[in-house]
């Protein structure tokens, strides 16, 4: 099976591991992950903007590229996630954009957000399906407690993800069992790990990464996993380091016995 | 040749401050048949009245046209005027000059004409309108209370109380509603049982009340005065004439994990049941879902012990039809579930409960003997936090079935359950999150700052944002002080929420039965927000307690009286006047293709075969319609159905419709 697939700019710079393992991994489900041709950055944090046009227009050409390329686009950084899934709603449900962004980007036919954007770990749920991925685990994480960090990013605007429950999800937890593990509930698992804020000011996103690590350390977690970079960074820069946290696909690569070491 | 008066309302400045109600009148008297024509200030007044009433004598009037407000306001009135006056009442026509025109516009010169139009059509309409008479119907001296909540107790006791019979139909195996649920009642702190039960016991002994408990309503037919209705009485497996409430099979029963919903679920129950101690009747119930003998024929015990011999496993649901005057909606109310809401962690931890839960943890009949007991591990909880306004006053892109309306009872009894924790545990700290504190009602808002001035309740003003259940079993409640500008945590160790409430589930399918109209939220609406707030708009149906909008028990118990004192009006007279604007078909067209039956909303329409006279001496049977007055309501939908224009409505006929087009259009 070949689907479309969106790196992002942060998978091909700062977190390569989150790419390649997902590569692999997809690989050893029967899923071939077929990058873009000629992607552009989704927008960052800019598309998110209600009032704006011109930083959607990115994201735009991106899902008209995927239309024309079956319809269906994989994205497995949870703020390209996002930004491409809300700017997609934007243009189905937003006449006035769908008008002006069309009018400028002259496409051989009209987007109005016919692509199918779905998340990675959708795709596991949903295409491949966890009882499949089950099946294919080698080395299962037998008694591994672990807690599965959601941030903000990846179940909310609920309306427009149609993920998962925002405030009670399970995808990850059940993606967790799927692979062996354990998961680990801990109330600050949709909590936000700062952002950007480290930027501005670091002991914002300390104070709200150890929040969240300190909730899953308690609970009794002996790892963290999430789909998000900034994430990841802020969890290991800010959050104290009690708990080890990783990309959940490297978590898939290594069950699935395809993790190359470097 | 009609002689017509044209009666002009001002209707204070709600039509004069919109419509230039001279030139109207002015205008109008140059429409053909017209003979007076004036305007005053409020035509619905005494003086108003008077000047019509001079006119049709002065001016021999046989027509009437009044431009005023909507008719389902006035026509009543004004047709009563011109009776006063000797003309047939139903020579008088309304123009709806205030509602259809004044209240929606806001360009005088546009109204102006419109209002003259409209004016104009009512004249055309008056020059076919007929002297009609109207017949009477008996009344049936029997009323229905459906639901056996405090409102129908009430109503019920009213209504037997003024001589009339009147039956209670409550789903549940005992009647006493939510009230029996609750501990003590805001603001007097009168124990709930203590004033509920002897009214549950008077409905009992009642010789005028007659009970069908565990029993619905399956179907509703006839009209105001004459309805007629069946009545499910689902299997208990217990004969009621038997049973004596003793309780040695509850006791026995080996089935005894079976949640108990009075204790919202809080314990267990067995199989066979008496939901409480003080149940009306006292007669025990076998749950089917659960009983061992009902589902695979393995058990029999409660026969076996039962010295009355009143179990029977064989016993079906039984349909009773009766007659009754007059119908009572006393459905009540349920809160919301909260299960969406997982921000509160309702679903996650047993100790983030309702009100109504805590209601129950309270109440020395409840699951803990009136202990305050933490559900997770029954340990007495040291700092509690109450929450207000879950699933109420929401915008309306809720999706988790929150409501837009304020469900007005929470502020007070949060009041309660905060001050009583403070008084019967003063170690306790007690936290209330709100958005507003509503308390309009006697002796209300001094309850609440006792609540919050005496008991050192800390109310907070801002929400709660979530719940975080703890490794160590505390909930770890966020918040925002709105007035202290303050991000706060607490540390609690027992969540209360305040669920929003909507009406039960069985008043839509209630509703439909009865033809009675609700409003988006499925509350039944009133004849008339302000003037007849407990009568439904469909004749006959009145509304007592919440199925009508969230209420407290005082307001419940005022509002059952008055459905009952309009419920009494009804039933006094022996005889009802009818709608004489009813339907009728003419058999020389008719052509007999049953259309107009189909559509028949009432069931009024039937068909008989009938002999006419052709040429030449010989005789035909033709099949044709025939309208039962009596149950026609005129609503009119045969009349546009018919394909042959046979059917026609008393004062509303085809003629008559589009002379008033006509008038519209010329």
């Amino acid at each position: 099976m070949k689907i479309s697939y969106y790196p992002g700019c942060t998978l091909k710079t700062k977190a390569k591991e989150l790419d390649r393992y997902g590569r692999e991994s997809a690989k050893a489900l029967g899923v071939e992950l077929e990058e873009l041709e000629n992607w552009q950055c989704c927008g960052g944090v800019y598309p998110t903007g209600k009032d704006e046009i011109a930083t959607k227009l990115s994201s735009v050409r991106t899902l008209e590229n995927a239309k024309k390329n079956g319809g269906k686009l994989v994205t497995l950084c949870s703020a390209c996630h996002n930004v491409l899934k809300q700017v997609n709603e934007e243009i189905k449900t937003n006449e006035d954009f769908a008008f002006r962004a069309n009018n400028y980007s002259k496409f051989d036919e009209e987007y109005h957000g016919e692509t199918e954007v779905i998340h990675y770990l959708e795709m596991l749920r949903d295409t491949v399906g966890f009882d499949e991925i089950k099946k294919k685990v080698v080395k299962p994480f037998k008694g591994v407690k672990i807690g599965a960090y959601y941030g903000c990013l990846l179940l909310r605007p609920s309306k427009v993800m149609q993920m998962d429950n925002p405030e009670n999800p399970k995808i990850i937890e059940d993606f967790i069992r799927a692979i062996g593990g354990e998961p680990v509930i801990y109330p600050y698992r949709n909590e936000c790990c700062g952002g950007y804020v480290t930027m501005e000011d670091k002991n914002i996103a300390v104070k709200k990464s150890s929040a969240i690590m300190e909730s899953a350390g308690s609970f009794g977690a002996d790892l963290m996993v999430t789909a998000c970079p900034l994430c990841l960074y802020n969890l290991t820069q800010n959050g104290g380091g009690s708990v080890p946290v990783k990309y959940f696909t490297e978590l898939l690569a290594e069950a699935l016995g395809v993790k190359e070491e470097d | 040749m009609q002689r017509i008066g044209v009666f002009v309302c001002h209707c204070g400045t709600n039509i004069a401050g919109t419509v230039d109600v001279k030139a109207v009148a002015e205008a109008l008297k140059n429409e053909q048949g017209v003979v007076f024509s004036t305007e005053y200030q409020y035509m619905c007044s005494e003086a108003g009245q008077s000047i019509i009433k001079n006119a049709i004598k002065e001016h021999k009037l046989t027509g009437v046209v009044v431009c005023s407000c909507s008719p389902r306001m006035h026509e009543a009135t004004f047709r009563k005027t011109a009776s006063s006056a000797g003309l047939n009442p139903y020579m008088v026509e309304i123009a709806n000059i205030r509602e259809q025109c004044s209240w929606i516009h806001k360009d005088m010169e546009k109204a102006t004409e419109k209002a003259i139009i409209l004016g104009r059509a009512a004249i055309a309409k008056v020059h076919l309108n007929a002297p009609l008479t109207a017949g009477e119907s008996p009344v049936v001296k029997r009323a229905l209370v459906i639901g056996g909540g405090i409102a129908g107790i009430q109503t019920a006791l009213d209504i037997a109380d003024a001589g009339f019979e009147v039956d209670i139909v409550e789903k549940k195996p005992t009647i006493g509603g939510k009230m029996t649920q609750l501990d003590k009642t805001f603001p007097t702190l009168d124990c709930a049982a203590c004033i509920l039960t002897p009214k549950m016991v008077d409905c009992a002994q009642n010789e005028k009340i007659k009970i069908y408990s565990y029993s619905e309503v399956e179907s509703v037919s006839g009209f105001v005065g004459n309805f007629s209705v069946k009545i499910r009485k689902k299997a208990r497996y217990v004969d009621e004439t038997k049973c004596t409430g003793c309780g040695l099979c509850t006791e026995k029963c080996p089935m005894k994990k079976v949640p108990n919903e009075f204790n919202l679920g809080m314990n267990n129950r067995s199989a066979i049941y008496i939901p409480f101690a003080q149940a009306v009747p006292k007669i025990a119930t076998i749950d089917p879902d659960h009983c061992n003998m009902l589902k695979n024929g393995k058990c029999g015990v409660c026969a076996k012990i039962c010295t009355a011999g009143a179990i029977n496993y064989k016993q079906e649901d039984e349909i009773v039809e009766e007659k009754y005057g007059a119908i009572i909606a006393a459905t009540g109310y349920n809160p919301i579930n909260l299960d969406k809401y997982d921000e509160f962690a309702y679903s996650q931890s047993k100790d983030v409960i309702t009100s109504l839960e805590f209601e129950r943890l309270t109440n020395a009949a409840g699951p803990t003997s009136g202990k305050l007991l933490r559900p997770s591990d029954g340990v007495h909880p040291h700092t509690i936090v109450f929450v207000q306004c879950v699933g109420s006053r929401c915008g309306a892109e809720d999706s988790k079935g929150g409501k837009s309306y304020c469900s007005k009872i929470c502020c007070m009894y949060t009041a309660k359950h905060a001050m009583l924790t403070r008084e019967k545990y003063p170690d306790t700290d007690v936290y209330v999150f709100y958005i507003d504190v509503r308390t309009p009602g006697k002796n209300f808002d001094e309850f609440y700052r006792r609540a919050a001035e005496e008991y050192g309740v800390h109310y907070i003003k801002g929400m709660v944002g979530k719940v975080m259940p703890q490794a160590d079993g505390k909930l770890l409640v966020q918040g925002s002080d709105l007035i202290a500008g303050e991000q706060l945590k607490i540390n609690a160790d027992l969540v209360v929420l305040a669920a929003a409430i909507e009406p039960d589930k069985s008043a839509r399918p209630l509703a439909t039965m009865l033809t009675a109209s609700m409003d988006t939220n499925d509350f039944f609406t009133e004849a008339h927000p302000k003037l007849r707030p407990v009568e439904s708009p469909t004749a006959g149906i009145f509304l007592s307690g919440a199925c009508q909008g969230p209420k407290d028990i005082p307001e419940t118990v005022s509002q059952a009286s008055a459905a009952a004192a309009k419920a009494i009006g009804l039933l006094c007279k022996d005889k009802l006047t009818c709608n004489p604007c009813v339907a009728h078909s003419d058999e020389m067209m008719c052509n007999g293709c049953s259309q107009c039956e189909k559509v028949c909303p009432y069931g009024a329409i039937s068909y008989e075969d009938k002999e006419f006279r052709m040429p030449n001496r010989t005789t035909a049977i033709r099949r044709v319609a025939k309208v039962n007055p009596a149950v026609c309501q005129g609503c009119g939908a045969c009349t546009v159905t018919c394909p042959s224009g046979a059917m026609d409505l008393n004062g509303f006929s085809n003629r008559q419709i589009m002379a008033e087009v006509d008038a519209i259009c010329r």
